[in-house]
């Protein structure tokens, strides 16, 4: 029976374990449109919510008046915050530590905010019904600048007037949130007074938002016999939900089962709790009946999250040879209405002190001040680590704006400026230990790859052109070296409400050689049912193919804190690795047994357990598992199954070097991208075309923020993006090709040496993209010039250069 | 975007469906391939209680051309005009210009007559029928009538068009051999409409130009085609800034409309005057 004739290398190809661009298996039932969604939920009975929203940034709600509403035949209820209000469910707790309307309690703070809940028997009836609730407001003073708000007598929070503290410190005005500051001011600006050369620039992320495919929405079920509520929702971290609802509602904690089902898309917005899912379980306890609610595009982009909204102040000192001193940031970070962002607790602007980025800067400080304003609120990190792509623009905006000031090539300021492969684990100045790197054979392996210098001789000649009147094209080279860090994290420091942010993996073999394999992650895209089922495969000698992987219910999988900020591989991966090596350690000794030696006697060889020096004399993990669950073996309970809950030592420091070449037509503000190339470099590789789709992927969206995506607001307060019409969502046809390519440098740290990589494209596509822009203007005189890049910015730029003639 | 209940019609004929435009009056529209109308409805910023769909009227479909006349049933689609072969060579224009309407998906439901007749200023049929000097065939209560293309917008959304007429047909005069066409349009991506948009013809001594998305309604200019025909590119720029009337939106303010106007146009004409016999 036992298959001697396959190699070690044929009997490891078999398993397409980790290293094999195995095929996505979740692709089998999403390209043949038999993924289940939240939408896809039906169940009998059920009710649908529909919010009616405010059409106002800033008003009090003089009344509601329900009762034409109330009138239409199917409505079932319209729940206002006077509803609310007894249960004590009017407002709720953020991620952030502040508190938020559910629906409007007195006033609105944001166009879009909940001011009502319709429920009514069918999804068009609610609709119908949201048209005839009659809101009386009263219009307030709009504040939409976070500078502006600091100044103003306008107090945006009356909740809070009075409190001097907030959650994270001492408030300084009636709409300030909180100052955040790391690193060594008065050694920073030391350094400052006495540089040999200072650059100063202010640099501006602007407000976008994560915009998933599949919108915001949950189908919330109360079980009025057995006291269980079922919430199937789009959340990222179903099982934080789950106590959040708990805590919240009073409902005991093993009387809620959240699941999530297939998520499409997640990039952060569905990281926190939203009004719909309050209200659809208030509605369904008082119903008795399962109760629908998915908000719209329009909803999506108006109310549930935005991220970023970042003025970043920077100030980088330098010899005159360019050897960087001292880093100085000062961000006032527009919050909107309520601090809703989505950070570890102690961390109130995220890993934003990650801001010194790939260079070695001994002294640096770091502020951030957090700010209300009427916008919506959010903060959410974005296909990134909390806070890491502003993090990563700011310091290679800073980068280049500094190589302007020394005249000098900004591939060269960063090649003297990296920390050293040698100097790791690295040491941050805003504290930060960075686990592992080797920036400069990637910027090298970069640089080659695009032929680096050939592209400088063309612009120089293109530039030469242009000034003789034959071309109106520029080109742009668009350099970034970018680190990130991921994987939240670490229980000693990183909490969400409390909760330590570890992760986790259950594993059970079954007596036939295959698993199943639970996680306390939830995959929105991204694969976990092919990659960690490829991390098992290669620690326990089972094939892939063979191992089933469950994700999102919170009856089944063990706890975790969910998938955002790249931390599924680092921390469930690792999870997932030590559950494995739990079960590949008693499979250990069921082998030793059945081969009649002592445990020290046999050894791992791919798919199984041999004797030391006899290979011939072997059992593979497939009878060892049936053994488990037949033999009864001394010392040795039956089964073969582990849990891990895994606790992170420290974040991982995936980073990469990203090229893009850009034409840009300076009539029109038009541009094309002719080349971009990826570098990433996140350690081990689990599934290479996983990867690639990652990189393309999140290149992508970076490309949607920097040349066109926003949040905008009028001075009302009114958005003005709020369609796909006007919020820019590439399709095939803005896509460019992508060049991806890696290096491979392990986490030292991490059971498998994996890092993460699903957020560093777009970390690193931002700038790449955003210099590009700034590249092409350079000779021309430009200096900074704010995001999006879209035709019209880019035409202005031209313009203020004195291009148009 | 779930719209407020609406009645729906579907009827065999012209006749019949004029006969529901009459029994309710402006509580009802017709719709054609939906792609304009339908969103509106589903932002509530337009509530009909009855529409009057088109799609099973056989008299308003078809392509035909003819020696000097080219005809386009109004329930044509984009993708039927990007694929018919005989209207690419009869009036290639008119193909270049339905390969920047909207995307493959929208094409292939979205008419040329829901297009024109729709008075939407950022479509891009309008323009291109005004450059061509097509004419609009009408049905309504008291018979047919005709109208110039040139004639048929007063302001957007409004038309010659009364509330119980359909339009039926769309009448383009065959360019001449020699003349040459070019439709040049920027957008910020695929689907959008125009920033700006012109459309040319330039040959034997005459000219016409037409621009979209940059007033509220299509601007076709005498002035602008006069001095074009006369050879003078720069003049015919001139009219032409002259007589459209941009407003800022998120595309740009309207210093950098009309920038990128004269751009557009100026790129047509060469392209046109490089195509021209």
């Amino acid at each position: 029976m036992n298959d001697q004739t396959l190699t070690p290398e044929e009997r490891a190809a078999n398993l397409k374990g980790m290293g094999c661009a195995r095929k996505r298996v979740e692709d089998v039932r999403f390209t043949q449109g038999k993924g289940n969604y939240v939408d896809d939920i039906k169940l009998d009975g059920m009710l649908f919510g529909d919010f009616v929203r405010s059409p106002y940034a800033h008003a009090r709600v003089v009344t509601v008046n329900k009762e034409a509403a109330l009138a239409v035949p199917g409505v079932v209820a319209v729940l206002t915050a006077e509803d609310l209000a007894p249960l004590g469910l009017h407002w709720m707790p953020t991620l952030a530590g502040d508190k938020q309307m559910v629906l409007a309690d007195g006033k609105v703070l944001f166009q879009g905010q909940e001011v009502a809940y319709v429920v009514a028997e069918d999804r068009y009836i609610a609709a119908d019904a949201v048209e005839l609730v009659e809101v009386e407001y009263e219009e307030l003073p709009v504040i939409t600048d976070p500078f502006e708000a600091l100044k103003s007598d306008v107090v945006l929070r009356e909740d809070l007037e009075g409190q001097t503290e907030g959650a994270h410190g001492p408030r300084k005005h009636h709409n300030h949130i909180f100052t955040w500051e790391q690193g060594d001011k008065d050694a920073t600006e030391a350094i400052l007074a006495e540089a040999d050369v200072v650059a100063e620039e202010m640099v501006y992320y602007h407000r976008t938002h994560p915009c998933p495919l599949e919108t915001c929405g949950c189908v919330a079920s109360m079980d009025k016999v057995t006291g269980k509520l079922t919430l199937y929702g789009t959340f990222q971290a179903p099982h934080a939900i789950r106590t959040v609802v708990s805590l919240i509602s009073g409902l005991a904690e093993h009387n809620i089962r959240v699941i999530s089902p297939d998520i499409g898309g997640g990039f952060g917005n569905k990281v926190g709790a939203y009004a719909g899912y309050v209200c659809s379980v208030v509605a369904s306890i008082v119903t008795g009946k399962p109760v629908k609610w998915v908000e719209d595009r329009m909803e999506n982009l108006m109310s549930t999250a935005f991220a970023r909204d970042y003025w970043m102040q920077g100030k980088i000192a330098a010899t005159k040879d360019g050897k960087i001193t001292g880093l100085w940031c000062h961000t006032t970070a527009d919050h909107g209405g309520f601090d809703a962002c989505a950070d570890p607790t102690k961390f109130p602007a995220g890993f934003m002190n990650i801001c010194t980025g790939s260079y070695d800067i001994p002294t640096a400080y770091l502020a951030v001040d957090g700010v209300y304003t009427n916008k919506a609120p959010g903060g959410v990190a974005y296909r990134c680590s909390f806070r890491v792509t502003e993090a990563a623009y700011f310091i290679e905006r800073m980068i280049e704006v500094l190589a302007i000031k020394l005249n000098m090539d900004a591939a060269e300021l960063r090649r003297i400026n990296f920390i050293k492969a040698d100097q790791f684990p690295y040491q941050s100045a805003l504290g930060w230990e960075y686990d592992s790197g080797d920036y400069h054979t990637a910027w090298e392996k970069a640089l080659k790859a695009v032929n680096y210098e050939g592209l400088r001789s063309e612009q120089a000649q293109r530039i030469e052109d242009f000034k003789a009147g034959k071309t109106r094209k520029l080109l742009g080279i668009g350099l970034t070296h970018f680190t990130e860090i991921v994987g939240a994290g670490p229980v000693k420091n990183c909490d969400i409400l409390g909760l330590g942010m570890f992760d986790s993996c259950e594993i059970r073999i079954h007596p036939t050689g295959s698993a199943i394999a639970r996680l306390g992650t939830i995959s929105q895209g991204q694969g976990h049912a092919t990659t960690f089922a490829q991390i098992i495969a290669t620690e326990i000698g089972l094939p892939a193919d063979d191992i089933t992987l469950e994700e999102g219910d919170t009856d089944t999988a063990p706890y975790g804190l969910g998938t955002y900020g790249s931390r599924s591989t680092p921390v469930a991966g690792a999870a997932t690795a030590m559950a494995a090596r739990k079960i590949r350690a008693k499979a250990q000794m069921i082998a030793a047994y059945l081969l009649e030696v002592h445990d020290n006697d046999v050894e791992w060889d791919v798919d199984r357990f041999a004797v030391k020096g006899a290979p011939e004399r072997f059992k593979t993990m497939k009878e060892i598992a049936f053994a488990a669950y037949n033999q009864a073996i001394p010392g040795l309970e039956p089964g073969l199954e582990a849990v891990s809950y895994y606790d992170p030592p420290n974040m991982t420091y995936p980073f990469g070097a990203y090229i893009c070449v850009m034409e840009i037509d300076v009539d029109t503000g038009e541009w094309e991208v002719r080349k971009f190339y990826a570098l990433d470099d996140c350690g081990t590789r689990i599934n290479p075309m996983i990867i690639d789709g990652q990189v393309h992927g999140g290149v992508t969206e970076a490309l949607a923020i920097a040349m066109g995506q926003e949040i905008a607001y009028d001075e009302m307060g009114n958005v003005k993006t709020g369609t796909l019409m006007d919020f820019f969502l590439p399709t095939a046809w803005e896509t460019p090709n992508y060049i991806t390519d890696f290096t491979v440098t392990p986490s030292p740290h991490h059971p498998i040496g994996a890092k993460g990589v699903g957020e560093s494209p777009n970390v690193g596509g931002v700038p790449a993209f955003s210099n590009a822009v700034h590249d092409a203007f350079r000779p021309f005189g430009l200096v900074q010039s704010h995001m999006p890049h879209d035709h019209w910015r880019i035409w202005k730029i031209a313009n203020g250069l004195g291009m148009h003639g | 975007m779930i719209p407020a209940g609406f009645e729906y019609h579907r009827p065999g004929d012209i006749a019949s469906a004029i006969g529901i435009l009459q029994e309710h009056g402006d509580e009802a529209r017709v719709i054609a391939g939906g792609h304009s109308l339908i969103p509106m409805m589903k932002l509530r910023m337009t509530d009909m209680s009855h529409l009057v769909d088109l799609q099973a009227i056989e008299e308003l479909k078809g392509i035909e051309i003819e020696s000097d006349i080219v005809t386009l049933g109004a329930m044509v689609t984009q993708h039927e005009l990007i694929t018919h072969d005989g209207l690419a060579s009869a009036i290639p224009l008119i193909r270049e210009a339905a390969l920047q309407i909207a995307d493959p998906q929208v094409r292939y439901v979205g008419t040329v007559g829901g297009n024109v007749a729709n008075g939407d200023p950022g479509n891009d049929m309008p323009g291109l029928m005004q450059c061509l000097n097509a004419t609009f065939e009408l049905s309504g209560p008291d018979g047919n009538r005709s109208v110039a293309a040139r004639e048929f917008y007063e302001a957007a959304y409004f038309t010659a068009r009364e509330e119980e007429e359909i339009l039926t047909r769309i009448s383009i005069p065959k360019p001449g051999a020699g003349i040459g066409q070019a439709y040049e349009k920027q957008k910020r991506k695929i689907g959008d409409y125009a920033t700006a948009a012109a459309a040319v013809m330039v040959g034997n001594g005459t000219a016409s130009v037409a621009m979209t998305n940059l007033a509220d309604t299509p601007i076709w200019s005498e002035d602008a085609s006069n001095a074009l025909a006369g050879g003078d590119v720069e003049g015919c720029v001139a009219a032409m800034l002259d007589a459209i009337d941009p407003v800022a939106d998120n595309r740009g303010p309207v210093e950098f409309k009309k920038h990128v106007a004269a751009v557009m146009l100026r790129r047509a004409i060469d392209r046109a005057q490089n195509r021209a016999g």
